[in-house]
């Protein structure tokens, strides 16, 4: 399941956007719009008040690159970038519900230890796992627990950030636009 | 100052320059009509028959004036009329500042009388919208709505201002200046590709330039003929292009595309190199896209970076205002002569003639549209509906004034002639305004006439009546066999109907009342309705079938070709 630079599966877009009411809508109508589907979006504060960070996941077979400009252009996006062919650094979190009982709960912690995951909850016939990765580990963890019986599975979706020191969306001058009055006539 | 919700907008509104609203009171606007007439007279409303009336007419105002236009309409049914003209003015980049009354706040979201999320509704055709929930946003917000509609690629905003908004009271604090992050609309291209477009420029040898409606929206008039002549280039203007570019200059080629000239479909299948300027190669221009300009590099020149590769790939791509564009990219170009290039476009325009008619006992459509133009002697404002008179107002366009031709291009609606006319009228008083109009498409707006009638705007009211819905009628005759489905209309008496609302009624039937019946109608100080009864199925030609690449245009019909060349022998050049 992973992501060889040519052959990957998704496209990876990672945007900063206002935090106000309807800017969820309008960034989702614009995929809407063209018919594709999301895989995956995660969205949470980012270090500025008032702004949030996205990151998308779309099927890599997608014309993505329209859709990427056209949210460019709504006001409340203040940047957005496609890094999918970019060295970054993505993760995506999943919390999942086993059963299990005494007997077999040792077998899952087994499994748990080897993907350094954990156990945030537990009862008398069952545990929740906490996984941490990209998708390719949680995809293997959850097929190994499936054995046991999973009861339930929620994903966060990707969280994706560019490796090194530089900002993904770094601040841009904000140049003020007059528009230049021509003649009105030719 | 303390002031009320409904005085913030109206402040606000005075001090962006805005001198005239269309629109129609209802529940949740009255605050702000019990305020318009403190005022009145710096700021004028005119009252509409139909919401979509008010859009259009504020379109109409925004395309000849370049500034915002404004329109008002109630929450609810009031505000879901505006959509048309919202989607109208999203696809031709029309700069329009809809706001409309809302529902009180602890209604909204709980199915209230007259409620309905315009918010969410027009959030695919609007290049942004405002649910304002409080007093002291309302003139930033207003202020901002007038910075996005009219910078960058113009296009509408909606405010949605719920009653009780409209009557709180608070301090009025007027924005110095906008701050929006989000929004930076690119305004100067990189000298890098300037660089590279004239150097592609130079080395073209049968290059073409495609001017949009850019270059109106950026007043780029000069600036575009500068080029053209600089350059030694050809123009041609989209729909929306037209009159961009004086249409009696020697490098004028008229329009392409789907029922452009003939010569130009061709003659852009050759050329190898186009210059799209403020221009996104619709479909309609295009014809089928993989086989659009085979041999052609282009230089796009475009406000818009989503437009940018989305049809077409460009070899140099300058990203910015049309006019600071083109003033870059003329410092950089040459002259060139292109002996081959201009005798081959000559040979297409005599070979493939585009622009003629018989002279028949029946009263043809292109006829009536031409002597429009010629008897108006090009100086008036030209509105149109959407369909065959469309498309032949278009090829037959003649007028002397800069952005004088006003139609609906992208969503192509019917019924935007008698309102955009409106706008037109009250944007530019004085000045003589033909609306050119279908049978068909009038009848979708017509109850407008009252309002033309109550204000006595001194409209032209041409009705191409050719008892169809006429372009309908063309696709069912030559790709739906003939079958002449809910095309054929049972109209009324036109003229009755003018009179009926209190405006001149005339009638034209044959050739020879074609004259007189203009001339009668431009004397005639007051608003004034023409119902040409033209032949029925006249087909207008030249067209690109529907999936058709512009080498498969169908041109004019055989006897008309004759004709045109028979002429030419008799020294008659048109």
């Amino acid at each position: 399941m992973s992501e060889g630079k040519n052959n990957r599966r998704y496209h990876t877009i990672i945007a900063l956007v206002e935090d106000r009411p309807g800017v969820l809508n309008r960034i989702a109508s614009k995929w809407r719009q063209r018919g594709f589907n999301i895989e995956s979006l995660a969205v949470g504060h980012s270090e500025t008040p008032g702004l949030s960070r996205m990151t998308f996941v779309v099927d890599a077979r997608t014309d993505s690159e329209q859709v990427v400009r056209q949210l460019d252009k709504l006001v409340d996006v203040v940047d957005i970038r496609d890094v999918s062919d970019e060295d970054i650094v993505a993760r995506e979190m999943a919390l999942i519900k086993v059963r299990c009982d005494a007997g077999n709960r040792s077998h899952i912690i087994e499994i748990v230890d080897i993907f350094r995951a954990s156990i945030v909850d537990v009862s008398p016939d069952s545990v929740i796992v906490e996984v941490t990765g990209d998708e390719g580990k949680v995809d293997a963890i959850f097929e190994l627990l499936k054995d046991y019986g999973v009861i339930e599975m929620v994903r966060t979706g990707r969280v994706a950030m560019l490796r090194g020191s530089l900002a993904s969306h770094p601040p841009v001058e904000h140049e003020s636009y007059e528009r230049y009055p021509g003649q009105e006539t030719w | 100052m303390e002031m009320t919700g409904a005085e913030m907008i109206l402040e606000s509104l005075a001090r962006e320059g805005v001198e005239a609203i269309f629109g129609i009171p209802g529940g949740a606007n009255l605050p702000l009509y019990d305020t318009l007439p403190r005022y009145h007279p710096k700021i004028r409303h005119y009252l509409v028959r139909h919401e979509q009336a008010a859009g259009h007419a504020a379109e109409g105002y925004a395309r000849v004036t370049g500034k915002p236009g404004v329109c008002f309409a109630t929450s609810g049914p009031g505000a879901t009329n505006l959509v048309t003209a919202i989607a109208d003015a999203w696809m031709d980049s029309v700069p329009i500042v809809a706001i409309t009354g809302c529902v009180i706040r602890p209604l909204i979201g709980r199915d209230a009388f007259q409620e309905a999320d315009i918010t969410g509704i027009t959030i695919p055709i609007t290049k942004h919208n405002y649910l304002v929930l409080d007093v002291h946003d309302i003139p930033r917000v207003i202020r901002e709505a007038f910075y996005i509609a009219s910078t960058g690629r113009p296009g509408p905003v909606l405010m949605d201002i719920p009653r009780d908004v409209q009557q709180e009271r608070a301090e009025f604090v007027w924005p110095e200046r906008v701050e929006l992050r989000g929004y930076r609309p690119p305004v100067y291209p990189d000298p890098k590709e300037v660089e590279k477009a004239a150097q592609l420029i130079a080395e073209a040898e049968r290059p073409l330039i495609l001017a949009g409606h850019g270059v109106i929206i950026s007043q780029a008039y000069y600036e575009l003929r500068e080029l053209a002549e600089k350059a030694n280039v050809p123009v041609i203007t989209t729909l929306l292009g037209i009159s961009g570019f004086p249409p009696d200059h020697p490098l004028y080629l008229g329009m392409p595309g789907m029922h452009g000239m003939h010569w130009n479909n061709l003659a852009i299948s050759e050329a190898d190199l186009l210059i799209g300027i403020g221009m996104r190669f619709d479909d309609r221009v295009t014809g089928r896209l993989k086989d659009f300009a085979p041999n052609a590099k282009v230089v796009h020149i475009e406000v818009d970076p989503a437009e940018v590769g989305k049809n077409v790939r460009p070899a140099a791509t300058l990203l910015g205002d049309a006019r600071v564009c083109l003033q870059q990219l003329n410092r950089a170009v040459q002259y060139r002569e292109r002996p081959d290039w201009f005798a081959r476009l000559e040979e297409l325009r005599r070979e493939y003639p585009s622009l003629v008619y018989p002279e028949t006992e029946e009263l043809l459509p292109q006829y009536v549209i031409e002597r429009i133009y010629r008897l108006s002697d090009g100086e008036a404002y030209y509105v149109t509906g959407v369909g065959q008179h469309q498309m032949w107002a278009a090829q037959y366009f003649s007028g002397r004034k800069a952005n004088s031709f006003v139609t609906s291009g992208g969503l192509g609606t019917m019924g935007f002639e008698v309102p955009a006319a409106m706008g037109v009228a009250v944007a530019k008083p004085g000045e003589l305004v033909w609306a050119i109009c279908g049978d068909g498409g009038f009848q979708m707006t017509s109850q407008e006439l009252a309002t033309v009638a109550e204000y006595g705007w001194p409209i032209k009211f041409a009705i191409i009546n050719n008892g169809h819905h006429g372009m309908v009628r063309q696709w069912q005759s030559l790709f739906y066999r003939g079958n002449l489905v809910a095309s054929p209309l049972r109209n009324p008496d036109f003229v009755k109907l003018a009179e009926a609302y209190g405006i001149l009624g005339l009638r034209a039937t044959r050739r020879e009342e074609v004259e007189p019946t203009i001339q009668r109608a431009m004397e005639h100080p007051g608003p004034v309705l023409i119902d040409f009864q033209v032949k029925q199925d006249e087909n207008c030609y030249p067209m690109v079938p529907p999936g058709a690449s512009l080498q498969e245009t169908i041109g004019l019909p055989e006897e008309y070709v004759r004709l045109v060349k028979e002429r030419r022998t008799a020294g008659v050049t048109r």
